[in-house]
């Protein structure tokens, strides 16, 4: 297999047949680079939509009520109509499937979150120990989240944000197990997460209560401003939101067929579409994808079949030496494989680093664009493309080659 | 040495066919310098593709240093024309991308020499044709006769049976002509065997023997002796 003798055949061949080899080279290389490049692109794309729009679990529907639009038992349209406790324990007592629920309250007006001589106006919000289970893109660095018993014995304990703990606390300081100040109520810090979605930064400026000493402290009318649930295995997204629209409508007299009375945004509708969307932007790449690579494979097969013609004399020169047809078309082969995988090769690592280039670049400058994010390229997939190539190629070559190499020398000798 | 008895070679183009030989016996013994005239249609070519190896015939037989050569596998016919025969071109054919070393030494880069001893032995026939100044030269920076004489060492290089040359002046002025006969000449004094396949009557005249072709058959074959 491995002769050195015919290794240096070829290399003599290669290099002073430069334009051939370049020929052959160029083709491979490109097909390989705007493969690579487009998949990398359009796996950023990917990445940077997947990142902005998916910030809860997948299968979490959140209602807010609206105003009615329909008037209804005596009430006018266009009324307001918060939720109380009492709904969403309805809500959970009477519908099956939900598999977390939470509600989420936050405190209005001005106000600042205080600690020593420090203070900033941050959101305050009100929520359950589910809700961490709803929004996953919240994730715990230190500490801990807020837990049922936080809940149940109303606890004056907050779970915060990076950007709540860079603002108020030194780098040196852990946070957790200080006092801040809300309101004139101090509440001790368990935890401080961080919010994976970068492109919402505000949502690390939050400082988490449990609900019950929300309600109690800050909101003595019970009221609740919305709420969010998750669907159980097994249960239909777009069924419990129904099934819980419907109660909700019923214990709040709305007319069933107002369909404006909530704004419902549910993530597992929302992430069918983002699905469709994904499946959408894979099949143009790919579509796109073949293409290049199908007019690489055509390029390289005529640049092969123009090769073999060039290398007719040749082949009967070798022929009447005493050349085999079977070591003809090795040699050609050979060569043309060797070319094809090198320049393959090439355009790989150079598709490979100018991707990570982009990438770093965006890091570097901190750039945040929504729909573009960490373009990168499934390795596999580039190596599959690139041994596609380099087969096609030398499939091109070879049904030439086989004719060259049986052609007879003084027909391939004769004179043009 | 060489001996062929009966030769018939028919091609077939669609329906029609074209009795090429119809009926060759030729006898070349060691040493002869031999010449092949004829016109062309006169199937001298096919002849020579026959007698090179390049082409099969239909019936008769072909002896060659021993060997019968019938019915051959490619790969088997390669080894017995790289073993037994020394091809010399109109047109020399040589690989432009080799120097002279590389362009001697190719026949024996198909019997497994190594690159070192092959080019070593390549250099050694240079010197017999007179061009080892000319060793690494390409042949594109050759003259014609020049680049023949690399072709002839080429021819020698395994040490063959039989060398065919194919109008191997027919590219060359009359005095570089001259100079590739006296070689011939000189390498046929060596002992081998020389068939040139012509069309001129000055190549022919200098040959021992000279066959005439026509119509697929042998005319005459004049022993340059018998004119003397």
């Amino acid at each position: 297999m491995f002769d050195i003798d015919k290794w240096q055949e070829i290399f003599q061949a290669i290099g002073k047949n430069k334009m051939r080899t370049f020929a052959t080279a160029f083709g491979v290389f490109w097909g390989i680079l705007m493969l690579i490049l487009l998949l990398g692109a359009g796996q950023g794309l990917q990445n940077g939509v997947q990142q902005s729009m998916l910030l809860d679990a997948i299968n979490s529907i959140w209602i807010i009520p609206s105003r009615t639009s329909i008037s209804y038992q005596g009430m006018p349209s266009g009324r307001d109509h918060d939720f109380i406790e009492e709904d969403l324990e309805s809500v959970d007592s009477e519908i099956s499937g939900i598999e977390f629920m939470s509600p989420e309250n936050w405190l209005e007006g001005n106000y600042m979150v205080k600690r020593q001589n420090r203070s900033s106006g941050f959101g305050v919000y009100g929520t359950r120990a589910d809700y961490f289970d709803i929004k996953v893109t919240v994730k715990t660095t230190n500490g801990r989240r807020l837990n049922l018993l936080d809940m149940k014995e109303k606890r004056k304990v907050c779970y915060i944000g990076s950007r709540v703990a860079e603002i108020l606390f030194n780098v040196d300081e852990n946070p957790v197990g200080e006092y801040l100040n809300i309101k004139g109520s101090m509440f001790k810090v368990v935890g401080v997460y961080k919010f994976e979605a970068s492109n919402q930064r505000d949502q690390a400026s939050r400082v988490y209560i449990p609900f019950s000493t929300f309600q109690q402290i800050f909101n003595p009318d019970k009221s609740v401003s919305l709420f969010a649930v998750t669907t159980a295995p097994g249960r239909v997204g777009k069924e419990l939101e129904a099934d819980i629209v419907k109660l909700l409508k019923i214990r709040q007299s709305i007319h069933p067929d107002d369909d404006q009375a909530f704004f419902v945004h549910n993530q597992e509708e929302n992430f069918k579409q983002v699905q469709a969307l994904f499946t959408g932007i894979k099949i143009f790449i790919w579509l796109v994808g073949i293409g290049t690579l199908t007019a690489g494979i055509v390029g390289v097969s005529n640049v092969m079949i123009i090769v073999v013609k060039e290398r007719t004399k040749e082949i009967g020169i070798r022929k009447a030496m005493g050349a085999t047809p079977s070591s003809i078309v090795g040699l050609i082969l050979q060569e043309s494989v060797f070319i094809t995988a090198v320049a393959g090769y090439l355009g790989l690592f150079l598709g490979v680093v100018l991707l990570e280039s982009v990438n770093y670049a965006l890091e570097a400058m901190g750039a945040d664009i929504d729909f573009f994010k960490q373009p990168e390229v499934d390795f596999q997939v580039a190596i599959v493309s690139l041994v596609i190539l380099v087969i096609s190629g030398t499939l091109a070559g070879l049904f030439p080659a086989l004719r060259a190499a049986n052609v007879k020398p003084i027909e391939a000798l004769k004179d043009e | 040495m060489l001996e062929i008895k009966d030769i018939h070679k028919s091609y077939h183009l669609g329906k029609q066919s074209m009795h090429v030989l119809r009926g060759i016996n030729l006898k070349v013994n060691e040493g002869e310098l031999v010449s092949i005239m004829g016109t062309s249609g006169s199937g001298k070519s096919t002849l020579l593709n026959i007698l090179g190896i390049l082409d099969s015939y239909d019936t008769g037989t072909y002896h060659l240093g021993g060997h019968l050569i019938k019915n051959l596998s490619e790969g088997k016919a390669a080894t017995l024309r790289n073993e037994l025969i020394g091809f010399v071109f109109q047109s020399f054919n040589l690989l432009n991308f080799k120097n002279a070393v590389e362009n001697v030494a190719l026949p024996l880069y198909y019997q497994k020499v190594s690159r070192k001893k092959r080019n070593k032995i390549a250099e050694e026939y240079l010197e017999k044709v007179g061009l080892t100044q000319w060793a690494n030269h390409l042949p594109n920076e050759m003259s014609g006769g020049q680049r023949q004489r690399v072709a002839i060492a080429r021819a020698l290089i395994t040490n063959p049976k039989i060398i065919l040359a194919d109008e191997p002046t027919g590219a060359l002025d009359s005095s570089t002509s001259e100079e590739v006969m006296n070689i011939f000449k000189e390498v046929n004094a060596s002992g081998k065997t020389i068939l040139i396949v012509t069309h001129e009557n000055e190549v022919a005249a200098q040959t021992e023997r000279v066959i005439m072709i026509k119509d697929g058959l042998i005319l005459s074959e004049d022993y340059k002796t018998s004119h003397v």
